[in-house]
């Protein structure tokens, strides 16, 4: 394996056309599912009239910010099914969009350190084969000969007992993608506005009518929210409400080093993950910082106990050193999965609360909320996602296989 | 790292407390009688302010006693601490302007630390702005 030199810069990537006065549907987020979703409408549903409205710079917010872990080993089928629908996106995405973002299929481990680890991992690994994702339960000595830099002795503070293992899982050059959907968004006729903050919304009784913003106001038939951290704020501004909490997630890198690490390693009960990005940067993040947070920035005790896993894990990484570290603002739910749907306002859709683990999903969020926004009903893939379930209890409990991981 | 001070112990660090969420939720008066949509207000909807919020921390490797907050969620500065069972009382310090998105991209500055944007986009966080409701 040798470090891997990124393709050459586009020349042109999309237009910053000024905002028109009206559009059939505007997004709200130019993050990755903004975007995704702009792509779809226009590719699938030939809604070109749109636009995606971003507050700051594209990709700005956490779809640059994240550590790109794509993976589909969750545990439930409703998750496995979208997820994995993502996964099969990913992997056709590059030839589609004529953009090779460097999508690297290495693996990703989930390691187990507890009887109650090697448990759980052992029955998601028997869930996601019935759901026909591929899935492996390795054992120490497997787990060494596939990561030859982990430690799996007996003598630390939390042994490896094992590791779950998704071949085709692997991380992917995150900006690239964003800017890959940009520019056949821009391609198709859709107006990426950057600069440009919703600030409230128009609506005729119940119903969503326009947009207001730093650069005027927009009508529009239809809008979807893909404000991640910020969705809270969106929604409370159309005048409804979201079980979602916002807070700071962290991430760091280490300076360039030689190709050492052939996969990607998560740990749950330690909290770290690590992979090492196509320039030779370890790329390590953490959990969430506990309190609730808009601030992008997290507290620096989180870092240190992730370095302190990570050393453990890693002993070959006791002096590297940390070039940068950031955080980003993710929008969590109580079970850990995201929702995708209608709101009570009428014409208004939203798509959120996939927190700490939406780059992976990306795709199959654009996809599935695509049909939403355009036929007004759900996708199969996004139904049991709704809003609802928090009313009719049809939780879908993730957190074994999202929890602190991505 | 937060410096939380707490009402019994003085000022220590944020590792030695545990974080309990938005204050002032109060379990409902008459459970039987909630029907399935309070429930779930209740049990999933908290609010998630971008402001001023006032939350529940507490010192959980110290006196062990729970007691609410004041803070901003943007800059995280503590604007007071109060018991359990008290009023929430008015900030002591107005909002600070949000960072907004402009602070630290993963690929152009070196700390998760920059300083926050100067340009404060104009939305409070905890009113809906005229238009919501026309
Ligand atoms: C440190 C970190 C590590 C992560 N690691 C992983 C990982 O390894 N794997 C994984 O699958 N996921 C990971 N994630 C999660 C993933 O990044 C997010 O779930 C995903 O990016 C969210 O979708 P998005 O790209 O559309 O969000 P964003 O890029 O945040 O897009 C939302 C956009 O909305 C804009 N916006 C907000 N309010 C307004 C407004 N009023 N008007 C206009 N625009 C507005 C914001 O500026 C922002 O650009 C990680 C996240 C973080 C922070
Ligand atoms: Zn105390």
């Amino acid at each position: 394996m040798s470090t891997q030199q990124l393709p050459e810069h586009p020349d042109f990537l999309w237009r910053n056309p000024e905002p028109k006065s009206s559009y059939d549907a505007v997004i709200v987020g130019g993050g990755g599912h903004g975007l995704a979703t702009a792509y779809f409408l226009a590719k699938n549903h030939g809604m070109t009239n749109i636009a995606v409205l971003e507050k700051g710079w594209l990709a700005g917010g956490n779809m640059a910010r994240n550590t790109t872990i794509i993976r589909s080993n969750y545990l439930w089928d409703e998750s496995a099914a979208i997820y994995e629908h993502a996964l099969k996106l990913w992997e056709i995405l590059p030839e589609e969009l004529e953009y090779d973002f460097l999508f690297s299929q290495r693996g990703v481990m989930n390691l187990a350190h507890t009887l109650g680890d090697v448990r759980e991992s052992i029955r998601r690994v028997g869930a996601n084969k019935l759901n026909g994702v591929d899935a492996e339960w390795l054992e120490p000595d497997q787990v060494k000969e596939l990561c030859p830099i982990l430690n799996i002795s007996d003598n630390i503070r939390y042994p490896v007992m094992g590791a779950t293992y998704q071949p085709r899982a692997g991380i992917a050059k995150h900006d690239h993608v964003a800017w890959a959907f940009a520019r056949k968004c821009d391609e198709l006729g859709v107006d990426i506005i950057q600069n440009c903050e919703v600030t409230g919304f128009l609506k005729d009784g119940n119903r969503v009518v326009g947009v207001k913003t730093n650069r005027g106001t927009i009508n529009t038939e239809k809008v979807g929210l893909c404000a991640a951290g910020h969705s809270s704020v969106l929604a409370e501004m159309a005048g409804f409400r979201l079980p979602i909490q916002s807070h700071p997630l962290q991430a760091l890198v280490s300076e360039l080093h030689e190709p050492v690490h052939p996969t990607v390693v998560m740990s749950n009960h330690v909290h770290v993950y690590v992979s090492q990005a196509h320039k030779g940067e370890l790329v390590m993040g953490a959990g969430v910082d506990s309190y609730n947070g808009y601030g992008q920035r997290g507290s620096f005790h989180v870092i240190e106990n992730q370095m302190a896993a990570a050393v453990e894990l890693f002993p070959i990484f006791a002096r590297a050193h940390v070039l940068r570290t950031w955080g980003g603002i993710v929008d969590t739910t109580l079970d850990a999965s995201p929702i995708v749907g209608t709101t009570p306002v009428d014409n208004m859709f939203v798509n959120c609360g996939w927190g700490t683990g939406g780059f992976k999903g990306t795709p199959a969020a654009g996809l599935t909320f695509a049909h939403t926004i355009a036929t007004g009903a759900p996708h199969k893939l996004n139904k049991p996602f709704a809003l609802e379930r928090f009313e009719t209890g049809a939780l879908i409990d993730e957190h074994g296989a999202a929890a602190v991981a991505h | 790292m937060l410096l939380i001070t707490c009402p019994n112990c003085g000022s220590r660090d944020e590792t030695e407390f545990h974080y309990g969420g938005q204050a002032h939720v109060a379990y409902p008066e008459n459970p039987n009688e909630l029907n399935d949509r309070e429930w779930a207000e209740f049990l999933f909807y908290r609010e998630n302010t971008k402001g001023t919020f006032a939350e529940r921390w507490v010192h959980s490797t110290g006196c062990r006693q729970w007691f609410n907050m004041l803070r901003d969620t943007v800059t995280y500065d503590i604007q007071a601490v109060y018991p359990m069972g008290t009023p929430r009382p008015a900030a002591a310090v107005p909002p600070a302007a949000e960072s907004g998105t402009a602070s630290t991209a993963a690929d152009s500055t070196t700390t998760g630390t920059a300083a926050p944007d100067a340009a404060s986009s104009g939305t409070a966080s905890t009113t809906a702005p005229e238009g919501a409701t026309k």
